[in-house]
C-alpha cells in the first residue's frame, strides 16, 4: 500500500550537517520528485471513500435524521450518525465539549452530522445530499461583544464565557501626565495551510484501528480518539502521514474519528479527505479580536501604566481559546517594561466557527493594538516609533506584566537597531507597472502613491505555559549496520513541514558522532513528543534526542572504557570510532557495540511553568520568551487605497540556530503569514455563516505580493535551553503584521484600528 | 469511460473514469500519479500545474476526457533516468522546499518559465509564478531557487 511511501521518506540517510549546519532535509528529494506521501495522497486495495454531512445553520436543534434514501444510491456503503459512535460523543483540545456528531443541537456553520462511505467520493458526497436533516434553527450569537449580556442565547450551558483572565500589577488605578488610548479589531485569520485535512484509516485484524493522517501531535489525538471509539490505545494507533503545512489548524481533530469509525463499521480502509472549501470548515481559524488599550506616560516617554480590555471570540466550541486568551493577557502589552497594569482578556462562545490556534496564539492580536499604540504615545512625546520602543523596552533581568523575571536575553532595543539600520530600498521605481501598487491592473502612474515606513517589535512564549506538563519522548538506538555505526531516532513529534526530522538528524550526529542517523516513521509506538506548535518542538522534542543520545553514549562509553581500561570521562565518540582526549583514535565503534545495539529512551521536560494568580494574573507562566522586530516599508495608492509592500525586514534573536537555513525559512514563511493578516486574509462571517470560503475569495500573498525580506539572526543562547535554542516559527508572525500596519498609517495618515486594512480604509470611502 | 492518453512519456489506458472528474483525479487516483497536487481544486492555487501538449495548465480545471490523445507531463516527469532536473535540485538545496505541498506544481510553473526564459529578472519569475500559492516559505527562496536554476542550466 502506498503508506508504505509515507514511511520511506523519513528514513532516507543524508550527508551529514551537524548542529549549526545547514545539511538538506531528509524528505527534500522524494518532496522535488513528487514521490512523498501526503496524507491525501495514500491508496490502500479495497479503500472506500468517506464524506462529511455539515450543518447549514449557526444554530439549530437536530429533530430528527432521515438515512434511508442515502443508503439506496448504488455505491454507498455505511451512512453513520451520532447515534453510531461508539464511546463517549464528546472530543475537544482541553476540553470535550464538542460531539463527534452532532446529536442535539448544531453550534455552528460546518458542523458534522454524519458520514457516508461509497466507493467513489462523488457517489458519496452525493448521498451524503439525500441524507435528510429536519432542523429547527435556533435564534444565534454572533457578536461576540454581545455574548456575555443577561439576555445572550447561551451556546453551552452554564453560559458563554470561556475565560475571563484578570491581570493586576502595582496601582492599577495609576495616572500619567501622557495618556494615549484605542480600540483595535483584529479579523478572523485561517491557517491556510495547502495540503487538506486528509488521513487513511486501515481497520486491523485486532479490532482496532491504524489511522494515517495529517496532525501536530498525535497522542493528543490518540486520547480524544479512545475516549470517543471507547477503545484502549493498544487498538488505536496513528501514524503521521505527510502533513502539508499546519499553523496551528492542525492542533484538533479532523477526519480521525470519523475515518476510524467508518473503517471499524464497514471493514474496509476509509479515506477521508477535504477539498479547500470543507477545508475553511474542518479546522478552528485565529480568534478575531476587539481590543481598548491605554497606556500613560511620563513626559519623556516613560510608561507609567497601561490598561487593557480584550474579547476574543471562541466560536462554538471551547479548543484552545483559554490558552489563548491566556498568552492575549500575560503577554498582551508586548516586550515593555510596564510598572502599573490593569488588563481583562475574555474568551467568549458564540455561534461563529470555533476559533484556536494559529502560529502566533494570542499575540498576534495584541501585537496590534499594543504597537499601534506605541506609536500613538511616540506621536504624544515627540519622539520617533524606533526610540520610544528602546526606551521602553525589556532588558534581560526586568520583571514582565506578571512579575516573571526575564532571565536570558531580552534584546528589544538592539533589535531595533538593527532594522533601522538596515539598507533602505530605493525609492518607488514607476517605471515598470509591475512594480507599483495595483500592478498590472495598471491603476496608477506613481500620482498617489505615497511612501511609508513602520517598526513593530513583540515576545512571544515559547512551549506550553500555565503548568502544563510539557515534555517529550526520543528513542535513540546505536548499532553497526553493514559495517557502519548507524543512530536510529524515534519520537512521536511531527513533521509538518518545518524541518524537525532535519534537526533531529544534526542532534544525532552531533551527540554520537556518527554519520548516518534514520529518522524513524513517527507513530504513536513511542512516547508523546508533545505538540507542534508554541515553536516548542527544537526545544523541547530537541532536548528529548540529545538526552536520549547523552544517555545511549554514556553506555557506549562505559563499555568502551571496561575494555580499555581507561576512565569513560575521557573517552568521546566521534567519527562512529571511541577517541581519547586529544582526539586520537582508540577503537571503532564496531568492536565495542558487535552485535548489540544500545537503544534509550527518554522524557524531556523544560523547567516548569506556574499557574497564575486567578485574582491578579501575577505568576511564573512562562518557560522562555523570543524576540523579534520588523520594519515594513510600502507604498501606498491613497486615492485607490491599494498597497504594495516594498521592504518588509527583519531582526530576531533565536538562541542558536540549529540549523541557520532553516531557520530563515521559517522567519520568511512566518513574516509574510503575518503581512497576509495585516493587508489582506480574512474569513468574512456573516450572521454566523462563512462568506468566502476558498482561494478565490480568501486571499492570502503570493509571489508578487512578497517583498525581498533582510533577515538578521542573533543568538543569545538561552542558558537553561538544551544547545541555547529559542523558540523560531512564531515571533515573525507576530512582528511583521504591525509593522506593515505602521507602515501604511504612516503613508496614508489615517489611523486604521482595523485589520486586515482594506482600500476603503485608506481612502475613507 | 476509456481514456487514452500520454503521461510522461508512455501510452495509458485508463478505464471506467466517471466524465466528471478531473484530469488531477484521474492522474492522482487512477494512474497512481499522485505527484501533482490538490490544494483547493479551484483553479487558484497552481499546486495542480501540469503540461497538457506542452502548455502548463490546472489540471483541476481540465476534464479527463480533454486529455484523450493528448501528451501530460506532470512532476513525476521531470527527472530523467534519476537524475533530478536542475529546477529539482535548485529547490531542494535552495531550501525553497518546506511542507513540499506547492512544489510540485512550482517545479513545472518554474521549469515552463526557463524553457522560455532562460535568464528571467526577478519581476519576470514574479509574475511567471503568480499562480502558484506558498504558505511556508514567504517566496524569498523559491525565487533564490529559480535564480540558481537558470544558472545551473546557461552551465548545463
Ligand atoms: S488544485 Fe488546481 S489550482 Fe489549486
Ligand atoms: S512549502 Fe509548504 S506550501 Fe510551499
Amino acid at each position: 500500500m502506498s503508506t508504505e511511501a509515507g514511511t520511506r521518506t523519513t528514513t532516507t540517510t543524508q550527508p551529514s550537517g551537524r548542529v549549526g549546519d545547514s545539511p538538506l532535509r531528509p524528505d527534500g528529494t522524494l518532496k522535488v520528485t513528487g514521490e512523498f506521501a501526503y496524507a491525501s495522497d495514500l491508496w490502500h486495495d479495497d479503500m472506500v471513500w468517506g464524506v462529511t454531512l455539515r450543518s447549514p445553520h449557526p444554530h439549530a436543534r437536530i429533530r430528527g435524521i432521515d438515512i434511508a434514501e442515502a443508503l439506496t444510491v448504488p455505491g454507498v456503503i455505511a451512512v453513520l450518525t451520532a447515534d453510531d459512535v461508539p464511546g463517549e460523543n464528546a472530543v475537544g483540545l482541553e476540553h470535550a465539549d464538542q460531539p463527534v456528531l452532532a446529536s442535539e443541537f448544531v453550534r455552528y456553520e460546518g458542523e458534522p452530522v454524519a458520514l457516508v462511505a461509497a466507493d467513489h467520493p462523488e457517489t458519496a458526497r452525493r448521498a451524503a445530499q439525500r441524507i435528510h436533516v429536519e432542523y429547527e434553527v435556533l435564534p444565534a450569537v454572533t457578536d461576540p461583544r454581545r455574548a456575555m449580556d443577561d439576555d445572550a442565547p447561551a451556546v453551552h450551558q452554564p453560559g458563554n464565557l470561556v475565560r475571563h483572565l484578570t491581570l493586576r500589577r502595582g496601582d492599577p488605578d495609576a495616572t500619567a501626565p501622557v495618556v494615549v488610548s484605542l480600540d483595535f479589531e483584529v479579523g478572523m485569520q485561517d491557517q491556510a495551510f495547502l495540503g487538506p485535512e486528509s488521513g487513511l484509516a486501515v481497520p486491523a485484524e485486532d479490532g482496532g484501528v491504524d489511522l494515517y493522517v495529517a496532525t501536530q501531535w498525535l497522542h493528543v489525538d490518540q486520547r480524544q480518539m479512545c475516549l470517543a471509539l471507547g477503545m484502549p490505545k493498544e487498538l488505536v494507533r496513528l501514524h503521521l502521514a505527510g502533513v502539508g503545512g499546519a499553523f496551528g489548524g492542525r492542533e484538533d481533530l479532523s477526519v480521525h474519528v470519523h475515518a476510524s469509525m467508518l473503517a471499524l463499521r464497514t471493514g474496509r480502509p476509509v479515506k477521508m479527505s477535504y477539498g479547500r472549501e470543507e477545508s475553511f470548515f474542518g479546522h478552528v481559524h485565529r480568534h478575531p479580536a476587539w481590543m481598548t488599550y491605554e497606556f500613560g506616560a511620563e513626559r519623556d516617554g516613560t510608561l507609567v501604566y497601561a490598561r487593557a480590555r480584550t474579547v476574543l471570540d471562541g466560536g462554538a466550541y471551547a479548543s484552545s481559546t483559554a490558552a489563548v486568551v491566556g498568552n492575549a493577557g500575560t503577554l498582551g502589552l508586548g516586550p515593555y517594561r510596564i510598572p502599573n497594569v490593569a488588563v481583562d482578556a475574555y474568551g467568549v462562545f458564540t455561534n461563529n466557527p470555533p476559533c484556536g490556534a494559529m502560529r502566533g496564539f494570542g499575540c498576534v492580536q495584541a501585537a496590534y493594538a499594543h504597537e499601534a499604540l506605541m506609536d500613538e504615545l511616540a506621536e504624544a512625546v515627540g519622539l520617533d516609533p524606533v526610540a520610544i520602543r528602546q526606551l521602553n523596552g525589556m532588558r534581560e533581568g526586568d520583571t514582565n506584566i506578571t512579575g516573571q523575571v526575564i532571565d536570558s536575553a531580552a534584546p528589544v532595543a538592539e533589535l531595533l537597531q538593527i532594522v533601522r539600520d538596515m539598507p533602505m530600498p530605493p525609492p518607488a521605481d514607476t517605471s515598470d507597472i509591475r512594480s507599483r501598487p495595483g500592478a498590472v491592473g495598471n491603476t496608477t502612474h506613481g500620482e498617489g502613491v505615497v511612501r511609508g515606513v513602520g517598526y513593530a517589535v513583540t515576545y512571544k512564549n515559547v512551549g506550553f505555559s500555565e503548568g502544563f506538563d510539557d515534555y517529550s519522548t526520543a528513542r535513540v538506538r546505536l548499532e553497526m549496520t553493514g559495517g557502519e555505526a548507524v543512530a536510529t531516532v524515534h519520537t512521536a513529534a511531527a513533521e509538518v513541514g518545518q524541518g524537525l526530522i532535519t534537526v533531529e538528524q544534526q542532534i544525532c550526529r552531533t551527540e554520537l558522532g556518527v554519520e548516518r542517523v534514520v529518522v524513524h516513521p513517527k507513530n504513536t509506538a513511542v512516547g508523546s513528543g508533545g505538540s507542534t506548535s508554541a515553536s516548542r518542538q527544537t526545544y523541547v522534542t530537541g532536548g528529548a534526542v540529545k538526552a536520549a543520545c547523552e544517555a545511549v553514549r554514556a553506555v557506549v562509553l562505559e563499555r568502551a572504557a571496561l575494555s580499555l581500561g581507561r576512565p569513560a570521562n575521557e573517552l568521546r565518540l566521534d567519527g562512529g570510532k571511541i577517541v581519547g582526549s586529544s582526539g586520537e583514535v582508540l577503537v571503532g565503534l564496531g568492536e565495542v557495540l558487535g552485535e548489540d545495539a544500545v537503544e534509550e529512551t527518554v522524557e524531556y521536560r523544560h523547567r516548569p511553568t506556574h499557574a497564575i494568580d486567578p485574582e491578579t494574573g501575577q505568576g511564573d507562566a512562562h518557560v522562555q520568551f523570543a524576540f523579534s522586530a520588523h520594519r515594513a516599508v510600502v507604498d501606498v495608492d491613497v486615492e485607490l487605497g491599494l498597497v504594495k509592500v516594498v521592504a518588509l525586514d527583519t531582526a530576531q534573536d533565536v538562541g542558536k540556530a540549529i540549523n541557520p537555513d532553516a531557520v530563515v525559512g521559517q522567519i520568511q514563511g512566518g513574516s509574510a503569514q503575518g503581512m497576509g493578516l495585516a493587508l489582506m486574509e480574512e474569513i468574512v462571517v456573516t450572521d454566523g455563516h462563512v462568506r468566502n470560503p476558498s482561494f478565490t475569495d480568501y486571499l492570502i500573498p503570493t509571489i508578487l505580493d512578497m517583498p525581498p525580506m533582510q533577515v538578521k539572526v542573533l543568538e543569545y543562547a538561552d542558558p537553561h535551553a538544551p544547545y541555547g535554542v529559542r523558540g523560531v516559527g512564531e515571533p515573525p508572525t507576530i512582528s511583521s503584521g504591525p509593522a506593515v500596519a505602521a507602515a501604511v498609517r504612516a503613508a496614508a495618515g489615517k489611523p486604521l484600528r482595523r485589520v486586515p486594512i482594506r482600500p476603503e480604509h485608506i481612502t475613507g470611502t | 469511460m476509456r481514456i487514452t492518453t500520454t503521461v510522461n512519456g508512455a501510452v495509458h489506458e485508463v478505464d471506467d473514469v466517471w466524465p466528471g472528474e478531473s484530469l488531477l483525479y484521474m492522474l492522482r487516483e487512477r494512474m497512481g500519479l499522485p505527484g501533482s497536487k490538490n490544494a483547493c481544486e479551484q483553479g487558484e492555487c497552481g499546486s495542480c500545474t501540469v503540461y497538457l501538449d506542452g502548455e502548463p495548465v490546472c489540471s483541476c480545471l481540465v476534464a479527463a476526457g480533454q486529455a484523450i490523445g493528448r501528451e501530460v507531463t506532470t512532476v513525476e516527469g521531470l527527472a530523467t533516468e534519476g537524475q533530478l532536473h536542475p529546477v529539482q535540485e535548485a529547490f531542494l538545496e535552495c531550501g525553497a522546499v518546506q511542507c513540499g505541498f506547492c512544489t510540485p506544481g512550482l517545479l513545472v510553473a518554474a521549469h515552463d518559465l526557463l524553457a522560455r526564459v532562460p535568464d528571467p529578472s526577478d519581476l519576470e519569475i514574479r509574475e511567471a509564478l503568480a499562480g502558484n500559492l506558498c504558505r511556508c516559505t514567504g517566496y524569498e527562496k523559491i525565487l533564490d531557487a529559480v535564480r540558481s536554476a537558470a544558472r545551473r542550466q546557461a552551465e548545463a
